[in-house]
């Protein structure tokens, strides 16, 4: 249900987000089976019994900081959307410092918010590194996103916002991604002698108890 | 720029060492102190009493003064994020009030709307007042108990008791709405699962006419007095550059002169019907964010004042069905908890679970700007400092 | 054998009293210490909008007893590397300095351990300060380098606050003409004004130096709780503590006693020479009285019998005191025969009352101190110290003694005196807050100054 162009529909979100946007994002793992056949169904099943038409959530974004960020960037910036009207910017992971430093002084995004990441392992470049900015001139917040894959090093935005400094670490420790440039890169929640890295999909309990039972009994888990 | 102590670092695993700087040579701006002939290192180890749960904090020193920091968490990391991956979008709600437990209605709040964002539906009108009017309780109480166990660190026994006494009315409010004090879960997803019951706007009200009196008790007790002057004015001074490059949100990045706050910038639940002011400080010393709390603690009062005059009659819950499954996508949703912006950044790819709940914790944001507040320092501010962040460790390390 | 026998007895029979004295107070000084802690928690509870302890005898009453026995049941911890002969001798070294200050003291002109001490007040004070050695060598002796730091801390603290201490006496015996204590309190009763009205700054330096001196708030930071060392006591568990923490307390009472028999009249009543105020001789009794009535408007509502009759026990205990109170004052009118066998204790009672009256208050004004406001950092501590105390003192010896010099060439006494007196304590005033200002002023050029080492980035 992805896929298909969807109707407009004026979205009941509270006030404070950015206007309505385009089609979804190329990189949406497919959980819930489309139904390409019949026009998309609501997606809850909801009281009023006639089936309203679908409410079109992803929209491409083409402001004037989009703009701006192709015009100096080019193909660094792959893509630009708005998600439930959150301005999403998709960046090419070698070039995330530059852009950041861009973001900063010439964008006006003065804070940085958050520095998170997600894993998709089915994805070629699993790690999904995002990263939420606010700007305080104007009242606006903007995601940045950047795809790593396993292994390779993300150029680190400390030298932007100081804020990135823990929260690097932290993607680090949860998610054993490598930042290049962090003055400290070392576990911050777990242990410094910590094994694996929990956020990521393959990691679980399972596999937890897996690598006790055999360091410590030497035998196969029977789990 | 890090160059690795092998003393210092030996067990470390998962650790790298860094050579190669970024193509823009963009210099990372912590520094490292290294370790000279007259300094000490002094360790303020998880279980003490001033560090408001268990924080580790490391503290170089030269002979009284602190040159360096290093604060070391994790203590109460529970995997929380790891947790929600598993839980449906229910089921993880009452996860969140265990982060900062001291303030568990705002984190249910939090949470609630970015689900609900995730979900394009929006509470009814009176839900999101009624959940106006208790998180705005729920910041008194955060307030006092920061209140209370600050002035304890400084050596004030009393307001301790007097906050306390305070917080025990509003833990009686949200009893007798949701049954719990502490981990209240008061809210659902689309909104709330409880009707306010029918002495809510009587007890509020009561609560709000004796909280002015009490203010001026606490003010009495601690804004004119010297001793309590001397220990806060000019201590952990906290520039507005900074703040905003720490990423420090809340009173804290108030304090410093920024006048930013989430309920007006981008207002949520009914926030956005109410008249109140945002207290601003100048220098952003332990005293501006003691004046800065105690203003917003007023301007709480003032909100709840505003609100239950006029709670709209209606439906509490959104038509949102018992099986939640949002449409694919993301949301970050940030509300303005008492300590800070909270921030759930979740993903949904379309189940019954959540892809990934991201949690952006204020306490664990403000807590990075410690080292730069503390240089400078003599040691006996170093618990006014760790108190005046207002942390709560649950929030810190999820 | 025999003549150390009778040389034993003639001793006895010279010294008992005092030997006898010295027994009770230190077989009852701690009880009485214990259950001015268990005043101070109540005390402490009350102004903190709750009960205090409660659940140990009526009232917590028992509360000091169970203390007491859980501490000397305590196991006794010493440091591995501890000096054990001085880890034993420095509690001891506090204690003994405390109590022994308190022998010195005199309740009422008859109460005396050690009868007129020429250099009396010289004498508590001086030995008081020894209290100092056992801070210091309990810090010493735990082997802890945090221990140590502490205990200097402590000690660097009650040797600048006895610098003020002992000046701003000295304005006071700048009146009193002598160091014995019977003689002091004799001479406010002759000029019938206490020295602490013809001296208020000497006694406020006074009072604010006893602070420091015995370690308590808003000057309790060596031994604060929330600080990273918790200071010399940290290393002594159970009986050991307690005798550290039995000192702290004696030296509470001991200076709130050299405060009382200096500044405020010790055993004197208020206005003791003025003759038609001496209805105020009542004033003991109809207190007691009031206690005891109160007791028994109360007995009544109590939930448990219990507690009812130990409500009325009370105030038949505090109606058997008013009686012993108002006996020497209402004898002489009564029964005029017994009247001169009771007289001469009449002034040892009521004396004893006001003095221990004077004592309560001011201990209760150190409590009420101590939940009211936060501590100082240390070096603010010792700026207080040196650059404000120490020099408001000096100046004040150096009015009040011009003041007294300008009252004897005017021939003024007792009251008169104030015509003298006062202005100088305004002068003094005004120095204090000179000195204040011009030290902030110095404060902020010390910030400004270290500011480019410490305060940028």
């Amino acid at each position: 249900m992805a896929d298909e162009p969807k109707e407009q529909k004026p979205s009941s979100v509270p006030a404070g987000d950015k206007p309505a946007g385009s089609p979804s994002p190329a990189s949406t793992p497919a959980a819930k089976p489309a139904d390409s056949a019949a026009p998309a169904a609501p997606p809850r099943a909801a009281a009023p019994p006639a089936p309203k038409p679908p409410v079109v959530l992803q929209t491409p974004l083409n402001n004037e900081l989009v703009t701006r960020l192709r015009g100096k960037f080019g193909a660094a910036i792959l893509e630009a959307m708005e998600d439930r009207k959150q301005a999403i910017v998709t960046v090419e992971c070698a070039r995330l410092a530059e852009i950041a430093l861009h973001l900063r002084d010439e964008g006006k995004f003065d804070m940085l918010s958050d520095l998170t990441a997600v894993d998709w392992p089915k994805r070629e470049k699993r790690f999904d590194i995002i990263l939420n900015l606010y700007s305080f001139a104007k009242n606006e917040r903007l995601r940045v996103k950047a795809h790593a894959a396993d292994g390779e090093k993300v150029p680190s935005v400390v030298g932007v916002w100081i804020a990135a400094n823990w929260l690097e670490r932290e993607v680090f420790d949860m998610f054993g991604i490598v930042f290049s440039g962090h003055p400290d890169l070392k576990r911050i929640l777990l242990p410094d002698e910590w094994q694996g890295y929990p956020l990521r999909k393959d990691y679980d309990i399972l596999q937890q108890d897996t690598a006790w039972v055999k360091a410590n009994l030497g035998i196969e888990s029977g789990q | 720029m890090g160059e690795s102590k092998p003393g210092n670092r030996e067990r470390a695993v998962g650790y790298f060492r860094f050579e190669e700087e970024t193509a823009l040579n963009i210099e990372a701006t912590s520094e490292h102190t290294i370790l000279g002939a007259d300094e000490l290192i002094i360790n303020m180890g998880p279980q003490h009493p001033s560090t408001h749960g268990v924080l580790r904090v490391k503290l170089k020193l030269d002979g009284e003064r602190v040159i360096g920091s290093e604060c070391i968490i994790g203590y109460l990391h529970r995997g929380v994020e790891k947790i929600a991956e598993s839980r449906t979008y229910q089921q993880f709600a009452p996860y969140v009030d265990r982060m900062d437990y001291v303030a568990a209605v705002s984190n249910g709040l939090g949470y609630c709307e970015a689900i609900e964002k995730l979900l394009v539906v929006e509470a009814p009108p009176r839900a999101r007042v009624i959940r106006t009017i208790l998180t705005e309780l729920q910041r008194i109480a955060s307030h006092l108990l920061w209140l209370g166990t600050h002035a304890l660190d400084i050596g004030a026994l009393t307001p301790l008791f007097y906050c306390m006494r305070e917080r025990e009315e509003i833990l009686k409010i949200f009893e007798k709405y949701c049954g719990a004090r502490l981990t209240t879960h008061a809210f659902r997803i689309g909104g709330l699962q409880y009707e306010a019951y029918d002495t809510l706007e009587k007890d509020t009200e009561r609560f709000c006419k004796d909280f002015e009196a009490r203010i001026a008790e606490y003010e009495e007790l601690l804004t004119q007095n010297r001793i309590w002057v001397g220990r806060t004015r000019g201590i952990g001074i906290l520039t507005a550059e900074d703040a905003i490059a720490f990423g420090v949100t809340g009173p804290v990045l108030r304090a410093s002169g920024v006048k930013w706050d989430i309920r007006k910038a981008a207002p949520y639940a009914a926030y956005d019907q109410y008249k109140f002011e945002i207290p601003v400080g100048t220098t952003g010393d332990t005293y501006d964010r003691y004046i800065v709390r105690m203003e917003e603690m007023r301007q709480s009062r003032l909100i709840c004042l505003q609100a239950i005059e006029n709670i709209p009659a209606g439906p509490i819950l959104a038509k949102v069905g018992k099986v939640l499954k949002p449409p694919p996508g993301e949301v970050y949703h940030a509300i303005e908890a008492p300590k800070g912006e909270l921030g759930y950044y979740v993903v949904s790819d379309g189940t019954v679970q959540p892809y990934r709940v991201r949690i952006r914790p204020p306490s664990f944001i403000n807590l990075q700007a410690f080292d730069r507040m503390v240089r400078g320092h003599l040691v006996a501010d170093v618990v006014a400092i760790i108190g005046t962040i207002d942390i709560v460790l649950g929030e810190v390390d999820r | 054998m025999n003549a150390v026998l009778q040389a034993t007895i003639e001793f006895l029979k010279l010294y008992w009293a005092p030997l006898f004295c010295g027994v009770v107070i230190v077989a009852v000084l701690p009880i009485i210490v214990g259950y001015i802690v268990l005043v101070e928690r109540k005390v402490m509870a009350d102004m903190q909008a709750r009960l205090g302890p409660m659940r140990v005898g009526p009232h917590g009453l028992l509360q000091p007893i169970a203390d007491a026995v859980k501490l000397l049941i305590k196991e006794d911890i010493i440091p591995d590397n501890a000096d054990k002969l001085v880890f034993w001798l420095a509690p001891v070294l506090s204690v003994g300095a405390g109590l022994l200050a308190i022998a010195g003291l005199a309740i009422g002109p008859a109460f005396q351990i050690a009868p007129n001490i020429n250099i009396g007040i010289l004498f508590v004070v001086g030995i008081s300060a020894m209290g100092i050695f056992g801070i210091v060598l309990g810090g010493w002796a735990s082997n802890s380098h945090y221990s140590l730091m502490g205990a200097l801390r402590s000690s660097a603290q009650l040797v600048s606050y006895e610098t003020a201490a002992g000046m701003a006496l000295v304005s006071g015996l700048l009146f009193a003409g002598s160091l014995n204590i019977t003689a002091i309190v004799e001479a406010q009763r002759t000029q019938g004004i206490w020295f602490g009205m013809l001296a208020p700054v000497a006694l406020f330096i006074y009072g604010v130096a006893s602070i420091a001196e015995t370690n308590r708030a808003p000057f309790d930071l060596p031994e604060a709780e929330s600080e990273l060392v918790a200071g010399y006591m940290t290393e002594f568990s159970g009986f050991r503590w307690s005798l550290y923490f039995l000192a702290e307390y004696a030296n509470m009472i001991v200076v709130a006693s050299v405060a009382t028999t200096l500044f405020l009249g010790g055993w004197l009543r208020p206005f003791s020479e003025v003759h038609w105020l001496n209805f105020l001789d009542f004033a003991p009794a109809l207190l007691t009285i009031a206690i005891a009535v109160y007791c028994v408007m109360r007995a009544p509502k109590q939930p448990v019998r219990v507690q009812q009759l130990f409500m009325l026990a009370v105030a038949g205990f505090c109606f058997v005191v008013a009686l012993v109170l108002a006996a020497p004052v209402l004898l002489p009118f009564l029964k005029p025969s017994l009247a001169a066998a009771v007289q001469p204790y009449y002034a040892g009672i009521h004396g004893g009352f006001w003095f221990l009256f004077k004592v309560s208050v001011y201990v209760y004004c150190f409590m009420w101190l101590r939940f009211t406001v936060p501590r100082y950092r240390f070096d603010q501590l010792m700026r207080l110290g040196w650059h404000f105390l120490i020099p408001l003192s000096i100046i004040n010896i150096l009015v009040v003694g011009v003041a007294m010099i300008a009252g004897e060439y005017f021939h003024l006494h007792g009251w008169a005196m104030l015509l003298v007196t006062t202005p100088a304590a305004i002068i003094a005033l005004v120095a204090a807050l000179a000195i204040l200002a011009a030290d902030s002023g110095r404060k902020e050029r010390d910030r400004a100054a270290a500011a480019p080492e410490f305060y940028a980035r």
